[in-house]
């Protein structure tokens, strides 16, 4: 087997005195799309933002092809191929929906004409954009803002896409859309770890999927084996677990 | 006739405003960092300018040539060594570490320059004039002016167009997600801010030609430079050049009152403005 793309070894981390993870061991192979859920407050998004430099960790935790890479600052780790969606797109206001996918092409350590991904291949992807290419983008709506916000992370030509919680706050039809675009992200060569709440749709998306409870691995395995009531247990904890 | 002249001398102070004003639009206006010492830097510049005059041959644009780019490298030092420390969501840090900087600064340059007032040697350009029908123009301010719009044209075209200035506005809407995006935030803030501390070198030389400094005056042009800013409007380049405009002409309108209330009445018409529109004239939606 193939070395791992991304992996994390004994992972620790929080905030400041505040402990939230106690050591994650996670693997991403090349190309892969593996979810990440767990209720609110398991850690989810700690985790992200710790392989993405945004949180301190060690430098051996985090692995990025076969590179020690943990604590490395994070515009440094999108020019080396990993980029993120985060929670709540996070998107330059004021600018146009082009000028955000702008910034991510100015920054890119391969340049757009050469990357997997350019602005028309998006527009492509996401036909809506080509006509708000224009428009500022809090003039747009939740679901068209998620795209702009994913585009973005595209244009960074990442080979491992972070994507924090896509779905929230979209209309069920719009999260489709979304997710319908993921099979042709991986094939074009990006791995996913895709962090979600709703474990329907992680299940269906990914390969395989890693359960966190309070800051542990409580459940991992391919996502399509797992029952329902193991995922259940892993999710809620076991006391909890429903019949 | 009188009110014409009042108008157009107005206009030409607001150039000089303007050019105080640039700094801080960029630095408060897009950046959201405030700096307290924004006049004294300006000031200290004006000082070297003063000192490097007596022992540089060549003039005026030879100064130029020099100030600049010290002013550059202030700028920069001041972003990396002082302000990338305290830049974050909370303007108080870096507006205390600012507060300190200016009170330092003013007693530095009273140690080094002494209380007295200074300014270059008139070369002519400072007392030259031409005349427009009835009214008499200063070739100096005309100068000031001029430079002011280029240099409001030419930050406001680096803002939109150019890939620092993208990269600046992504890291002043969200710095981390700016950040995720691949722009280095410390990196580009300090280019920010030697541009913001170089156009004051400019200023510092146009100030200390047309009128005297000291090391006292910092706080003064702080004032205006903040004013300039809020009447036009947080982050808008255009806005920050119309502030100025709008401050230049109300003082002179003011002195032509009265000889005392110039400066006054520049204050007055920003609290008004403050009070019917406080978002500015040309607030950029954010």
């Amino acid at each position: 087997m193939s070395e791992p793309i991304l992996s994390t070894h004994g992972l620790v981390g929080g905030y400041g005195d505040f402990q939230a993870l106690y050591g994650i061991d996670l693997h991403l192979n090349a190309g892969e799309v593996i979810s990440l859920i767990g209720a609110n407050g398991a850690g989810k998004s700690t985790f992200l933002k710790s392989i993405f430099g945004m949180l301190p960790v060690a430098r051996d935790m985090v692995r990025y092809r076969g590179t020690p890479i943990g604590g490395t600052p994070t515009h440094e780790l999108v020019k080396r191929g990993i980029a993120m969606v985060p929670e709540g797109r996070r998107l330059f206001l004021g600018m146009t929906v082009e000028e955000n996918m702008r910034v991510a092409i100015d920054n890119a350590a391969i340049p757009e004409s050469r990357g997997q991904w350019n602005r028309e291949r998006l527009f492509d992807l996401f036909p809506i954009l080509r006509d708000k290419r224009r428009q500022p983008v809090e003039a747009l709506s939740g679901g068209q803002q998620q795209m702009v916000a994913i585009s973005r992370a595209l244009l960074c030509q990442p080979q491992v896409l972070l994507c924090d919680e896509i779905s929230l706050g979209l209309a069920p039809k719009v999260i489709r859309e979304i997710y319908a675009v993921l099979p042709d992200i991986s094939a074009a060569g990006t791995a996913i770890v895709l962090v979600e709440q709703d474990v329907t749709l992680a299940q269906e998306a990914t390969s395989r999927l890693y359960c966190l409870l309070e800051g542990r691995v409580t459940l991992t395995g391919n996502s399509r084996d797992l029952s329902r009531e193991a995922i259940a247990a892993a999710y809620f904890g076991g006391s909890h677990a429903v019949a | 006739m009188q009110w014409l002249d009042a108008v157009i001398q107005g206009v030409l102070l607001g150039g000089m405003y303007a050019q105080y004003a640039l700094g801080m639009a960029l630095m408060f206006g897009v950046m959201r960092i405030v700096n307290i010492a924004h006049g004294d830097v300006m000031i200290l510049l004006s000082l070297i300018a003063v000192s490097l005059a007596g022992v540089l041959p060549g003039g005026n644009l030879m100064l130029v040539i020099a100030i600049v780019p010290i002013a550059v490298l202030i700028g920069w030092a001041l972003q990396k060594f002082v302000l990338n420390r305290v830049v974050g969501v909370d303007p108080l840090p870096s507006l205390i570490a600012t507060f300190g900087l200016s009170i330092a600064l003013q007693n530095l340059m009273l140690e080094v320059w002494s209380a007295d007032t200074r300014s270059l040697p008139n070369s002519g350009i400072a007392s030259a004039s031409f005349q427009i029908g009835p009214i008499y123009v200063g070739l100096l301010p005309v100068i000031v002016l001029c430079t002011a719009i280029a240099l409001t044209a030419g930050l406001d075209a680096v803002l939109r167009f150019t890939r620092f200035g993208r990269g600046l506005r992504a890291a002043s809407a969200d710095t981390d997600a700016a950040a995720m995006t691949g722009v280095n935030p410390r990196r580009i803030y300090a280019t920010a801010t030697a541009i913001a501390v170089g156009i004051l070198g400019l200023a510092g030389i146009f100030a200390a030609l047309r009128a005297t400094v000291s090391p006292a005056d910092g706080p003064a042009q702080l004032i205006y430079a903040f004013e300039a800013v809020i009447i036009g409007g947080m982050g808008s380049i255009w806005g920050a050049f119309l502030g100025a405009m709008v401050l230049g002409v109300a003082q002179a309108v003011g002195l032509r009152i009265d000889p005392g209330l110039g400066i006054l009445f520049g204050h007055l018409v920003f609290l008004a403005v403050l009070a019917t529109r406080p978002v500015g004239i040309m607030a950029r939606k954010r």
